[in-house]
């Protein structure tokens, strides 16, 4: 580690890039499928090897963007022990910012023909358009409003939260309740996003059809592009000092109080540095998918985003893009050869996870094993048993 | 004026005069948890560049004054001032440490998943501010002071180990240098050697012994020789006030203090 800071003293981002192999197999990934998947999808004819169909596309579209959402859980959570059960609600929240736009784009083909109001409004007898639709006609807007309104909100609970020191269990139940709440919200017809049914039956963007493969080609390559942005982000957090302090406050949150750090100001920063991140995944999520409803803000949705970065690995941050692609893919496969057994499935996972993988696939794997005494990880297994073997020897 | 009045504007004046010289002044302080009197009407006075030991059997408030120095716990009642100045119940914890103020806990407590060169750089004085920490670059005074802090604690080969990996007595020295590369002016340590063999504790005398020359140093211990090794003003305290304050000798003669450790 000596050698690199000094090497690299003049391109300190170069370093740590070249530090962290995981993220350049991450990144060197999601470039070349950036490159790959469109040639594949749109040069190549159906039935050539090579040729890759369109329901390959929407898969690793919502792959992707639930690869975002666990990067940015575990940025809280495996770097501050920030355990975020209601992350479910930002990822939501930009997936409906997007969504408004997307009705907005339907204008008078609706079922109604309505050319300002969306269907539901229509059904619902209302005469105009609520003023917090206003503004989302635009696609810049929309998008402003998919990292603002999570920013915000993170902010202001994270704000009441963390002042008031609430940590661990207790942080996660009201993550939990917050949630909770916007889903019962949402569910309301009276809110204006179209309560059960949510916002649905899009027509296009930016007034690209969001049916045709090229459009599709398109948004898989912005979320994978999003993707490795985000991961840079996180990656610059992290290494930097105020990512030591993040994980000094995960380890020893009283000494890096009297240490002179204030920790609520660090944990409100990475928490909403985290919700805008899990915005922006809801607002490429949802024209992929083609629909948003209160269903995204469910708490079990959430809760399994916490699953995909324990199976993946914590406090790595490509374990958690991993951890996502492996139990999602498994989702997809067991929902349609046996759906039943999925949520027994998932439940095993969990545990067989907790109890023989602590350090999750990723710390399974022997080279980067290695990789993980880096800053961010709990150190390997023989660290660990040495540093309880040093407790024991305090203790006695 | 009346001779009454002047005696008692003389008095203050001395009061002040005491005040001054302080770099701690704590003052009828009480605290009280769920009705239990955790310190009561407690007042001492601490000089600057002293070395204090504080020692009291257990229950007797010792850490519970620790938490009100340092902002952890706000007192009853009382009156709490650094340097003089600065009334410490009305700061918080990160305030209080950039004042500079440092605590050292009973059970040591170092950041385990950050080398010990990083742990040093974490407590190193200088910007605590969230977009300080983000784009902050590691300069060579703050690489100088960390080798000198290193060489102080006696960790300079293990610079680049986990603080995870260290015994018990090494993070006890680690969490030492961590407070001295906050430059503290005044420095707070909660039992330094429990669980440490002889020689460590020997050597940790030593070194509270060489930082106390530049700065004042307020230890709380439990073992009797350690306390000798210090060679230092004692206080002992007895259900959250001061029973005896003096050195060593007089105040293990000392009827009230005897009874306290041995009549029970």
């Amino acid at each position: 580690m000596t050698d690199y800071r000094q090497k690299y003293k003049m391109t300190p981002v170069l370093g740590w890039l070249l530090q962290d192999r995981g993220g350049m197999i991450l990144l060197g990934i999601l470039l070349a499928g950036s490159i790959l998947i469109p040639i594949g999808n749109l040069m190549f004819p159906e039935g050539s090897a090579f040729h890759v169909p369109t329901w390959v596309l929407g898969l690793l579209g919502k792959y992707l963007c639930y690869a975002l959402l666990a990067l940015s859980v575990d940025l809280i959570w495996g770097f501050c022990g920030i355990l975020s059960l209601g992350h479910g609600a930002f990822f939501a929240l930009g997936g409906y910012a997007m969504g408004m736009y997307l009705m907005r784009q339907i204008g008078d083909r609706g079922v109604y023909g309505d050319p300002v109001l969306p269907d539901f409004m229509v059904f619902l007898n209302w005469k105009e358009l609520p003023w917090y639709w206003y503004g989302f006609d635009h696609f810049s807007f929309a998008i402003l409003m998919a990292m603002l309104v999570p920013g915000v909100l993170a902010f202001v609970f994270g704000f009441l939260a963390f002042r008031s020191r609430v940590t661990g269990v207790y942080l996660s139940i009201i993550t939990q309740a917050m949630t909770y709440a916007l889903l019962l919200a949402f569910f309301r017809n009276d809110m204006g996003f179209g309560g059960n049914n949510g916002l649905t039956d899009f027509k296009d963007i930016l007034g690209f059809d969001l049916q045709s493969d090229q459009t599709r080609c398109v948004l898989v390559v912005a979320s994978a592009l999003m993707l490795a942005i985000c991961y840079l982000v996180s990656r610059g957090i992290t290494q930097s000092r105020l990512g030591k302090v993040l994980i000094a406050i995960r380890d020893a949150e009283s000494r890096v109080r009297f240490t002179g750090y204030r920790v609520e100001y660090y944990k409100l920063f990475v928490f909403t540095v985290s919700a805008v991140m899990a915005g922006i995944a809801g607002a490429l999520y949802v024209p992929q998918i083609g629909i948003i409803n209160p269903g995204e803000f469910a708490p079990a949705a959430s809760i399994e985003v916490v699953i995909w970065v324990a199976v993946g690995g914590r406090g790595t941050l490509y374990g958690a893009v991993l951890g996502a692609f492996i139990v999602n893919y498994a989702k997809t496969f067991f929902t349609g050869v046996m759906p039943d057994f999925w949520l027994f499935f998932l439940g095993g996972l969990f545990i067989a996870v907790t109890l023989f993988l602590p350090k999750g696939v990723i710390g399974a794997i022997p080279a980067f094993g290695a990789a993980n005494g880096g800053p961010g990880a709990p150190g390997n297994w023989r660290d660990r048993l040495a540093s309880w073997r040093a407790n024991q020897g305090g203790k006695a | 004026m009346s001779t009454a009045e002047e005696l008692l504007s003389e008095e203050s004046r001395m009061i002040q005069s005491e005040k001054a010289a302080t770099i701690l002044y704590v003052d009828g302080v009480s605290v009280t948890f769920d009705g239990f009197r955790a310190l009561n009407n407690l007042s001492f006075y601490v000089e600057p560049g002293e070395l204090r030991a504080i020692i009291g059997p257990n229950g007797a408030g010792k850490t519970t004054m620790m938490d009100i120095i340092t902002g952890k716990t706000r007192p009853d009642s009382g009156d709490v001032l650094f340097k003089s100045e600065v009334d410490l119940t009305k700061l918080d914890e990160a305030d209080i440490a950039n004042l500079g103020i440092g605590r050292k806990f009973q059970k040591p407590t170092v950041f385990e998943s950050h080398t010990v060169f990083d742990n040093l750089l974490l407590a190193c004085s200088g910007g605590r501010g969230v977009f300080q920490a983000l784009f902050h670059r590691l300069g060579n005074r703050e690489k100088q002071r960390i080798e000198e802090t290193l060489a102080t604690i006696r960790l300079g080969d293990a610079r680049e180990t986990l603080a995870a990996n260290l015994s018990h007595g090494q993070k006890q020295w680690l969490e030492i240098g961590m407070l001295l590369m906050q430059e503290p002016q005044l420095l707070l340590v909660d039992e330094p050697v429990a669980g440490m063999t002889d020689s460590e504790t020997e050597q940790t005398a030593i070194l509270l012994r060489e930082i106390a020359k530049t700065r004042s140093v307020v230890v709380v211990e439990h073992d009797m020789e350690f306390v000798r090794d210090l060679d230092c003003k004692v206080t002992v305290l007895h259900e959250g006030s001061v029973l005896a304050e003096g050195r060593l000798d007089s105040v293990q003669k000392d009827p009230r203090v005897i009874e306290v450790y041995l009549g029970r």
